[in-house]
């Protein structure tokens, strides 16, 4: 049996104390390797969940240990440190610098951890790749990503998550702002190219039509245990 | 966090031309309050330095403030004068080595006229016990012979052989001219940055020749007597308005002062030059404050601009934060950040406020002068590092303001910014 990259265990998260709970997670499991999309309406707390996992947040109750390290025994500067080391984002949108390039946006993980950036090897050359796969033009790598398409966006922002290959790669809502039919091919790419990396996703959504993509899922439904 | 640095860099140049124009205010504050420093000590200094290594200043009995004012810059109400049988008695006091009688009460279009002897130009001295030199000509010999300062020579364009009139008082009152008597410039003192700069010195014979036919502050109708005929009257002036004491020994300046004091023909003030020069800055040293004051204030102005500028600029970069927080930065990077870059856009203005006000002293200075300053100065002045580093740690206090937010919003925002 695969070791565990995520373990929750009775997790409850409020804003303020005299709040409903924000999350509340009675157990989660995800295998190393494996995809998970979670889903849930909005307002069902899953950004709070997702700052949760990158140790943004601390639980109230409960313990969430990721990659057998529970992110609460952590100090503040070592989740922070943790967080650039193991894990890679992609949110809805507004995910990159817009006066950096393409390529310096998918970079960033290099510059701020070294693990991820001995991992990638030659991070330039790792990056250019990772673009090349997710189907960017080698002639949109140098440009200022806020001259590039939403989509464009969103497969840099991937490329981002992916480069040094972390272990987790977190993504909130990346398709919201794709159409359709982009949609399913974004979430092939990412997950093609999470599997080629030996990562584990955690992929947030509302829209249940795109689960067909994944391994497991998992329902966030407000103020009631998973 | 040397990536984290990087960032901040590119993102501040992305933002560019608000971080510009908040620069260009604090540098200009910069300027404008090392200026103001460099002016102040340097007039501080050159007021100082008006009247050296004269030991006392002595006039008829009035405050010391007003004697000197009078004596020295040819200021203000005249004391009233002293006789010259009394100078005479007490330039013979044993303790005094030199003495200089000046007489005032004439002017040469709005300059005053310095009635003296010749020993003036030997035993006056200036800032560092610098003496008087001549940048032409020589000191008056005959009686009808002026010697002009720096500045007024340069103004009315005089040269040595110029021909000039005075005029009784200050000038102000029409047929007041001695124009019956002319003078011939003789001489032309090098600069000084004194109140000699603005003065014609003549003899104190001229002073009585050209008052010979006046009675009473106004020339007598009908009644003249030429100069060329002045030679056979006695020239000895009745009265004098000061005259300055050099000393054999400093140490007994306060027992020549006090004999002074006690002189029995008619009521003296004996004053310290430096302690008057002293006590009269005291009495002008509210502008130079509210010149401090107003100064600071520009300053407050700029970096409130910088804190604005921060702060307005904070909802766009919410989201900058937040990729930076998913990148593995810390609240509290967050918090350096903010305060780094205030640190640096106030470190900037201070050096370029620098290298402005060294411009300005390399240019600007004959344009100041205009202004009655002499020069701004190039050197660096006391106290001048320390202006910088309080705009600094300013500045630096000023970043917190937003830091403060930015911290604040991330903690709201973690990853997913609210906007």
């Amino acid at each position: 049996m695969a070791a565990a990259a995520i373990r929750i265990d009775d997790l409850v998260f409020r804003w303020r104390p005299d709040a409903a709970p924000a999350v509340k997670l009675a157990k989660l499991t995800v295998d190393a390797g494996k995809s998970l999309f979670l889903h849930g309406p909005s307002g069902a707390g899953k950004s709070t969940l997702l700052n949760l996992l990158g140790g943004v947040l601390l639980p109230e109750r409960g313990r969430i240990e990721v990659l057998g390290q529970v992110l609460g025994d952590l100090p503040a500067a070592r989740r922070d440190a943790f967080r650039a080391d193991h894990l890679g984002f992609v949110f809805q949108q507004f995910n990159l610098l817009p006066w950096l390039s393409a390529l310096d946006n998918v970079l960033l993980p290099c510059r701020f951890s070294r693990r991820r950036a001995q991992r990638a090897g030659e991070p330039d050359a790792a990056a250019r790749r990772l673009l090349a796969a997710l189907d960017l033009d080698a002639a949109a790598h140098g440009a200022p990503a806020g001259e590039l398409s939403v989509g464009q966006q969103q497969r840099v922002a991937a490329a981002r998550a992916l480069i040094g290959r972390p272990e987790i790669v977190i993504a909130d809502e990346p398709t919201s702002a794709l159409d359709a039919a982009r949609q399913d091919a974004f979430i092939d790419l990412l997950l093609g190219e999470a599997k080629a990396a030996g990562s584990t996703v955690v992929f947030v959504s509302h829209d249940l039509r795109l689960a067909a993509h994944f391994d497991e899922k998992l329902a966030l439904t407000v103020g009631a245990d998973a | 966090m040397r990536a984290l640095l990087r960032l901040a860099l590119a993102s501040a140049w992305n933002r560019r031309l608000g971080l510009g124009l908040t620069l260009l205010s604090v540098m200009l504050a910069a300027t404008l309050l090392l200026s103001v420093e460099r002016v102040r000590q340097a007039a501080r200094a050159s007021f100082a330095q008006s009247v050296s290594a004269t030991d006392l200043v002595v006039g008829a009995r009035s405050s010391p403030v007003q004697l000197v004012l009078h004596a020295v810059f040819h200021l203000g109400e005249p004391t009233g004068n002293l006789g010259w049988d009394s100078y005479r008695k007490i330039a013979a006091d044993p303790a005094i080595a030199w003495s200089v009688p000046l007489s005032l009460g004439d002017s040469h279009r709005g300059y005053p006229v310095l009635g003296t002897t010749p020993d003036y130009f030997v035993h006056f001295r200036y800032g560092d016990r610098q003496p008087l030199s001549f940048a032409s000509g020589a000191a008056f010999a005959g009686i009808f012979e002026a010697v002009l300062g720096a500045e007024v020579a340069a103004r009315l364009g005089y040269r040595v052989g110029e021909r000039i009139t005075l005029s009784h008082g200050d000038g102000g009152l029409a047929g007041m001219e001695h124009e019956d008597k002319p003078f011939t410039v003789v001489g032309i003192l090098a600069p000084t940055g004194t109140p000699v700069d603005r003065s014609v010195h003549v003899g104190l014979a001229a002073i009585e020749a050209i008052h010979l036919d006046w009675i009473g502050g106004a020339p007598v109708p009908g009644f003249s007597i030429g100069a060329e005929v002045v030679q056979k009257f006695d020239l000895t002036p009745k009265s004098i308005t000061a005259f300055l004491v050099g000393l054999h020994r400093r140490g007994e300046v306060f027992a020549v002062q006090r004999r002074i004091g006690a002189f029995a023909g008619e009521p003296l003030t004996a004053v310290l030059p430096g302690v008057a020069l002293d006590q009269l800055w005291q009495s002008v040293g509210f502008a130079e404050r509210a010149l401090q004051v107003l100064s600071w204030l520009v300053l407050a102005v700029g970096l409130a601009g910088l804190a604005a500028t921060m702060l307005a600029g904070l909802d766009q970069r919410r989201r900058e934060l937040a990729i930076l927080r998913s990148l593995g930065a810390g609240r509290r990077h967050l918090l350096a950040l903010l305060v780094l870059e205030s640190g640096v856009v106030s470190l900037l203005g201070c050096l370029l406020g620098l290298a402005a006000t060294t411009l300005l002293a390399l240019f600007g200075a004959g344009r100041l002068a205009a202004f009655g300053l002499s020069a701004l100065p190039l050197t660096v002045a006391a106290g001048e590092m320390q202006l910088l580093a309080a705009v600094l740690v300013c500045g630096l206090l000023v970043g917190l303001l937003p830091a403060w937010r930015a911290y604040r919003l991330s903690l709201a925002d973690g990853l997913t910014p609210r906007c």
